[in-house]
């Protein structure tokens, strides 16, 4: 791992450490986002495959309901039948917050203007048409369902690789990139106090040295004028 | 209140009309992308597209699925399931998983 290039200083040392608290701690507490939103989307991501199971099996009982009635119809019939429809769907999204990922929630409300499904006169139209409607009116709800489950699954699964790609640079960079500089920096520190000992040391000798010199000079000139 | 749309070849999304739901008939590559683009930049919040369709537009269905909003949805059309709505939940599995766990039995 590389170091940072930093001066190996103590002012730096201590800013370093405590950003390696800060990564540990970063690092923790979004390995536990991950776990909980990796729980959270199992769930969602089974109820999702179950939906879309449902949904496409309406559908397609749905379309071969209404393939029937396209036999049975005329094209301009069908057309003129289904033109303009009785209900309208609109769908009011609130948003739910799951693990802080906002997700919609899909809220479906159909306003129809009459009581029933079918927006056409029954003297025209065949038997067909009505089972076909009726089928592609049972096959909303799943749909609308399926549409949030899977939007859902969608947006989460996107987070939780956000989270992991956190998590991973966290732990395989940062945190081994702190750690090592702190270690250089101690490392280097140590050297420095140990050439400042040898440093002394060896002024310790020379000035003793030079002391003893000196004294053995003064004693050869006294022993010279006695 | 947001809106329902969808897209696909006409046979398939005829029968959502009496439903109230928008239809957007489109063929070629060209003409779903637009209705993806437009539907996405007004107030719908669901789009439902064929299978047939969502291949023709692989990228912008991409695109806006990082989004909130819309919800692009594939469902099969009127020719029967080619499997590729389970695939967007497979993939969605293996994106957040890094393996297929799901299906593999």
């Amino acid at each position: 791992m590389a170091r940072l290039n930093v001066n190996p200083t103590r002012m730096e040392m201590s800013r370093l450490k405590q950003l390696l608290k800060t990564a540990t701690r970063g690092h923790k507490l979004l390995k536990d986002k991950l776990d909980e939103l990796m729980k959270q989307f199992l769930n969602i991501v089974r109820e999702n495959k179950r939906l879309r199971e449902e949904a496409e099996a309406a559908l397609e009982n749905a379309y071969k309901d209404f393939i029937i009635a396209r036999a049975v119809l005329s094209e301009s019939v069908l057309g003129e039948s289904l033109m303009i429809p009785q209900q309208s769907v609109a769908v009011k999204v609130t948003k739910k917050n799951i693990m802080s990922v906002n997700v919609p929630v899909f809220d479906f409300q159909a306003e129809e203007s009459s009581g029933d499904i079918y927006p056409y006169g029954l003297a025209f139209s065949s038997g067909e048409l009505d089972s076909a409607m009726l089928s592609f009116s049972n096959a909303m709800e799943p749909l609308l369902r399926l549409a949030e489950s899977e939007k859902t699954a969608q947006l989460l699964a996107q987070e939780i690789e956000r989270t992991r790609r956190r998590v991973n640079a966290l732990e395989n960079v940062m945190i081994p990139n702190y750690q090592e500089t702190i270690k250089y920096i101690t490392m280097k520190l140590e050297e420095n106090e140990r050439a400042g000992t040898t440093r002394l040391m060896k002024v310790k000798d020379m000035v003793l040295k030079k002391a003893l010199e000196e004294k053995k000079k003064r004693e050869d000139k006294g022993e010279n004028i006695s | 209140m947001s809106k329902v749309g969808i897209i696909g070849d006409k046979d398939s999304i005829l029968g959502f009309l009496a439903l109230g739901i928008d239809i957007f008939p489109a063929y070629n590559a060209e003409e779903v992308k637009k209705a993806i683009h437009k539907l996405a930049e007004k107030d719908y919040a669901i789009i439902y597209i064929t299978e047939q369709a969502s291949l023709m537009a692989k990228e912008s269905i991409a695109k806006y699925k990082d989004f909130e909003l819309p919800a692009i949805i594939v469902i099969p059309g009127v020719g029967g399931s080619m499997g590729l709505g389970m695939n967007e939940v497979r993939e969605s599995a293996k994106r957040a998983i890094g393996a297929d766990i799901l299906f593999s039995e």
